[in-house]
């Protein structure tokens, strides 16, 4: 497969289902844009303290998100530079540094090589060659990214105008810090892209969320009803999307006089006990999340109230995680009320999630019908490409994924 | 006749938990739903040392109305996953009585529950511990607290036609 096959596989409105199928493809993905470009790998509450890491993946390679005592992050392959086994199998914690279980390398926070047993065994042996393989790190409003490209443009850049629909996004923090508050992780046998347009794909919800809705109070549902409530959906460059699908939730922090809905009436009551009224509204209007999906290209989204993580593990098997997020330091009242909407609908016993990935596997084994015309189409709303076209159906915000997909892959 | 309750017994609970096994097995869900005493709640915690799961995010804790939302969208054919939804077949075993009588009347019980889930050409197998809360009302047992442990219920895991 050359560089200039991959461009004739995304047209402007529809892309080659070998995208979904082919195992070279997938190859050069991981290649061209995981291990090439921006990767979120945590989020700034996950490591609060010095010491504090978690463990996870820029694409398939295992890498330690780390703090150290100076407070700095650091992303490194979690792997020794001895014979290769991993320094550390714990997804969560706090430690001085870590050591290899093989040999007992042992290496700081920073991933520098500290010492390793009987260093005699070793000629013109200088530990500042053997650190862990550091990544390029750096952080936006708490959303830490990682790349193993380091000549990349500086992450401001590459978020670009997503910036401030991510501030928009941060403020459901209701004037406490965003805090992660656990997650569900599941896999679907499918590509990982077919989560990736779903972000933006405000036309399934109707549908594959029926028995989402019908569980709903009927003013829920109401607000949940977005195919003709104004939304829209906007390209934000570099493969970058917002779809928004309840405009008067774009901002938290507008609007705050108006009525407290009947099912926030209970936590608005109790809240009075400690919060003006000024707080108790902007905390229950931060409750149900943000009224958009914003997708960063490749992995991640802050999807209403949550974030959504993929990560491809094969060319038809995905991993999702649905990370709850909460009010750091507030009412947990607030926080408990999130965290049951969170499982509600997320989850793989939630009310949305397992009609999702039903969809996905679907849209999966559909792809081995592969006589032509063999097109994926996302032509929907094609005439409406301008900022805010009044579409929320519109599959704007998959067409700009695939067009980033295409310049990185031919690159 | 007396007012004492009569106190459930290790063979009482036995048969209880086989017959709400059963009931979930063959989709029985109405009848599942009457299992339960109205305040009682189900959990599905992903932290599995977890006691108190109100201030945790789980995979289900679920009162009665939630419940009742759970059972209608496992059956309205509104849901495209339960539509197709998989069939499951469960072993319980390892009983043991935790708590023979609480002063509010409970009974606790925890056992081993081995599940297969066939779906679409695919075993999954689901081992959990699970700890039951039962009371008597009115002479019936009710299920105060069901708690599901899964073994792996930190690692990913995939949607769920039905219910553990």
């Amino acid at each position: 497969m050359t560089a200039d096959n991959f461009g004739d596989l995304v047209q402007p409105d529809r892309v080659h289902i070998s995208l979904y199928r082919d195992p070279a493809i997938f190859e050069q993905e991981i290649d061209r844009i995981f291990n090439r470009t921006w990767v979120w790998v945590a989020h700034r509450s996950d490591i609060p303290n010095p010491g504090d890491f978690v463990t996870t993946h820029v694409g398939r390679q295992p890498v330690i998100v780390s703090r150290t005592r100076a407070g700095d992050v650091h992303v490194m392959v979690n792997r020794c530079r001895h014979r290769g086994a991993t320094v550390c199998e714990v997804r969560k914690g706090n430690a001085p540094g870590f050591v290899c279980p093989y040999h007992a390398w042992t290496y700081g926070q920073d991933g520098r090589l500290r010492g390793v047993p009987l260093p005699k065994g070793y000629k013109n042996f200088d530990k500042a060659d053997y650190g862990l393989i550091q990544l390029r790190v750096e952080e936006y409003n708490g959303l830490i990214f990682a790349t193993f490209n380091h000549d990349i443009e500086p992450l401001d850049n590459y978020l670009g105008r997503a910036k401030p629909w991510i501030d928009l996004f941060m403020k459901q923090g209701s004037g406490f810090p965003v805090k992660t508050l656990g997650e569900h992780r599941f896999t679907f046998p499918g590509n990982w892209k077919i989560q990736l347009e779903n972000t933006t794909d405000a036309y399934h919800f109707p549908i594959v969320h029926k028995s989402f809705l019908t569980s709903l109070d009927g003013a829920t549902e109401d607000l949940f009803s977005f195919m003709d409530a104004g939304g829209y959906v906007e390209d934000l460059g570099n493969g970058h999307s917002v779809m928004v699908m309840i405009p008067e939730l774009v901002d938290l922090e507008e609007n705050l006089e108006a009525d407290i809905p009947d099912r926030f009436a209970a936590i608005a009551e109790e809240l009075r006990k400690d919060y003006s009224e000024q707080e108790v509204r902007r905390i229950v209007r931060a409750v149900g999340g943000s009224g958009f999906n914003l997708n960063l290209f490749p992995n991640i989204a802050c999807s209403m109230a949550f974030f959504r993580v993929l990560r491809p593990l094969a060319v038809d098997e995905t991993e999702i995680r649905h990370i709850a997020i909460g009010m750091d330091g507030g009412p947990d009242i607030a926080n408990r009320a999130r965290m049951r909407l969170h499982e509600h609908f997320q989850g793989p016993m939630g009310f949305g999630t397992p009609d999702d990935a039903e969809a996905w596997e679907r849209v999966q084994r559909g792809s081995a019908g592969t006589a032509d015309p063999s097109w994926i189409m996302v032509n929907r709303g094609e005439d409406k490409t301008t900022t805010n076209a009044g579409d929320v159906t519109a599959e704007t915000g998959m067409r700009a994924a695939y067009q980033m997909w295409k310049r990185m892959m031919s690159a | 006749m007396t007012m004492t309750t009569e106190a459930i017994t290790l063979g009482d609970a036995v048969n209880f938990i086989s017959l709400e096994a059963d009931y979930l097995d063959h989709r029985d869900y109405a009848a599942w739903l009457a299992l339960w005493a109205d305040g009682g709640t189900y959990v599905i915690p992903i932290d599995p040392a977890a006691e108190d799961f109100a201030d945790r995010l789980n995979y289900a804790y679920d009162d009665a109305a939630m419940r009742r939302m759970r059972v209608a969208r496992l059956t309205n054919g509104e849901s495209i996953s339960a539509r197709d939804a998989a069939h499951t077949l469960r072993s319980l075993s390892r009983f043991r009585m935790l708590d023979a009588a609480t002063r509010d009347g409970t009974t606790r019980i925890r056992c081993a529950q081995h599940l297969v889930e066939y779906r679409r050409d695919r075993f999954r197998t689901y081992a959990a511990n699970v700890t039951y809360t039962l009371r008597r009302e009115g002479g019936e047992i009710r299920l105060v607290e069901k708690v599901v442990r899964l073994l792996n219920s930190t690692d990913a895991l995939a949607g769920m036609s039905f219910l553990l």
